[in-house]
């Protein structure tokens, strides 16, 4: 057990310290609906959302597939326009701007993409200078910032690579030089992980985190993978059916998760397939209250009764440890009510499941 | 039946020919190109939504290019009187080439530039640019290969088009082909210039296809 706990444990460890955020709100989204209307009726991707974004936040927001968070992210910047409610920029309400002061509002807000979005006929060294060139940065000066862009991501020797000759994490880092060139306020990272194998992602969360902390610039991250908040995010949004299910600091939601959706999000990470159960098995959910100790091989001692686990999934957050754990219990029913009995004594909650927990 | 005045008869053909089809296609690309780029942008989906101004152009394109190009080609005899005072030879032909070529050239741009990823047009947009910037920095230079590809194909096209002009005195190697081979039965002639288009035909087709290769940075 404790073994198990200090597996997980190494392979979770966050970064408990919350850097110090200056308490302005960047993006303030209010009463936010999107419809979408296509020919064959209606389809409602967000509806009464509101979200306050601080300057230097590493906002996340988490959803299934569906759920609307691309769209969301998208009104950020207007990509996509919102059918009702508003987005304020830095105080600025922008859905009431006109498309020019709009695309000067957009110097200001950076994007990357699940797929990269680089342009395929451009060098890495010429997808920089493309926003700059947009702006009308004088060329001497953007010539400047693409080398000082290109050392930042790492990739100085890529600078006359096309996309085609790069790796993802590549691709990636060289549209974060992009998203950057206009020294932007905030950076929105649309699924900016999802495509890439777990190291790479690592590295360009490290990336992403080093950014926030070097130059100050709020990032909100899109992500349907819960590992990704967990490893850089300060703040988390549960975005569920088109609207906020939860939000607040990442620490405060793993800790205690009030709806169902941040539940199964947090807790069913990695769980990608369902366990099949023979019988007597329950369902063991550690809290703040409990699992300091190694609980279940005290209560194995205690009770004598054997027990098997299928299942464990816990995080470490704050120095508890959170969580929940299948296990499966003797035939005799004598020493599974005090199996359950010892665990709800130590104010922990277990419940019986069915044939599969998925 | 050879003596030196035949060579000079398809030297001068070969000639026209080229004259007739380089000049219509680089006119029907400045009247198709944008046409063609309009023809995306303006769409439902498109980065500037123009309903009407895409219904207008696409029944335009349709009609245009569903008349037969020799019906065109006699249809339009005024408007050729009007622009070029006559209404034979090969600079005459090529006010019908380029009414023709042109909605063709705007439907091959089209699918050019539809090819090119939502997602990067997404980006650019993202990045602040203006409907202007994202045609000419980024649709334009992103499909450029297949650009290149379409213009061969035109181009190809056009030189069939031009041989047509022949029937009502169009000047070039088609001329020539009707005239001696249809008319006077002179196979040999209708032989040798067959052969000469042909060759032109792959030599364009070729030059296109190489340098949309070289030019593709996709792989």
């Amino acid at each position: 057990m404790i073994l198990l706990f200090k597996f997980v444990d190494r392979r979770r460890v966050r970064n408990i310290e919350t850097k110090k955020t200056s308490q302005k709100p960047i993006i303030e989204i209010k009463a936010l609906g999107k419809t979408f209307r296509p020919k064959s009726g209606e389809v409602k991707a967000l509806e009464g959302i509101n979200l306050s974004i601080n300057q230097g936040d590493i906002y996340g927001i988490i959803g299934m597939s569906g759920a609307g968070k691309s769209t969301l992210v998208r009104c950020i910047n207007l990509l996509e326009k919102p059918t009702s409610g508003s987005v304020f920029i830095d105080g600025q309400d922008i859905s009431k701007i006109t498309e020019k002061e709009l695309r000067t509002v957009r110097y200001s807000v950076g994007m990357i993409f699940q797929q990269f979005n680089l342009l395929m006929q451009r060098t890495a060294e010429k997808n920089i200078l493309f926003p700059l060139e947009i702006a009308g940065v004088d060329k001497e000066t953007a010539k400047k910032r693409t080398a000082e862009l290109l050392e930042l991501v790492g990739l100085p020797d890529k600078a006359k690579a096309y996309p085609s000759q790069l790796s993802g994490g590549q691709k990636q880092r060289i549209a974060i030089a992009r998203a950057l060139a206009n020294n932007p306020k905030i950076l929105l990272c649309d699924e900016a992980t999802s495509a890439l194998d777990p190291s790479t992602t690592n590295s360009i969360l490290k990336l992403l985190k080093e950014i926030n902390q070097k130059l100050g610039i709020t990032i909100v991250i899109i992500t349907h993978e819960m590992s990704v908040v967990e490893q850089i995010c300060s703040h988390v949004a549960i975005i569920d059916k088109s609207k906020i299910a939860e939000d607040g600091e990442v620490e405060d939601i793993f800790r205690n998760p009030k709806t169902e959706i941040a539940k199964k999000m947090i807790f069913s990470e990695g769980d990608q397939g369902s366990v099949i159960m023979g019988r007597n098995t329950y369902r063991v959910v550690f809290d703040e209250k409990s699992s300091s100790d190694s609980v279940i091989a005290k209560m194995v001692l205690e009770t004598k009764c054997l027990v098997n686990i299928l299942h464990a999934d816990m995080k470490n957050i704050d120095g508890f440890a959170f969580g929940q754990m299948v296990i499966q219990l003797p035939e005799d029913e004598l020493s599974v009510a005090r199996a359950v009995h010892y665990l709800r004594s130590h104010q922990i909650t277990v419940e019986e499941v069915g044939t599969h927990v998925g | 039946m050879w003596d030196s005045s035949m060579t000079t008869l398809i030297v001068q053909g070969t000639f026209e020919t080229l004259y007739m089809t380089l000049a219509s296609t680089l006119l029907a690309y400045i009247i198709g190109l944008p046409m063609g780029v309009l023809l995306v942008t303006s769409d439902s989906e498109g980065i500037v939504p123009m309903t009407l101004l895409n219904k207008t152009l696409n029944i335009v394109v349709n009609i245009t290019r569903s008349i037969p190009f020799l019906i065109l080609l006699i249809a339009v005899i005024p408007l050729t009187r009007l622009i070029t005072g006559t209404t034979i030879g090969s600079t005459a032909t090529i006010v019908p080439l380029v009414i023709a070529a042109a909605p063709f050239i705007a439907r091959l741009v089209e699918s050019s530039i539809k090819e090119v990823d939502y997602g990067i047009i997404e980006a650019s947009l993202s990045m602040g640019a203006s409907p202007m910037q994202v045609v000419t920095k980024v649709m334009i230079p992103e499909a450029k290969p297949s650009l290149i590809i379409g213009a061969a194909i035109a181009t190809t096209t056009i030189l069939g088009y031009s041989a047509m002009a022949g029937i009502v005195g169009g000047g070039g190697l088609g001329d020539i082909a009707i005239r001696f081979g249809y008319y006077r039965y002179e196979t040999g002639m209708m032989v040798i210039t067959v052969i000469l288009l042909v060759l032109i035909v792959q030599l364009f087709q070729e030059v296109g296809m190489k340098i949309a290769q070289k030019q593709d940075r996709r792989k």
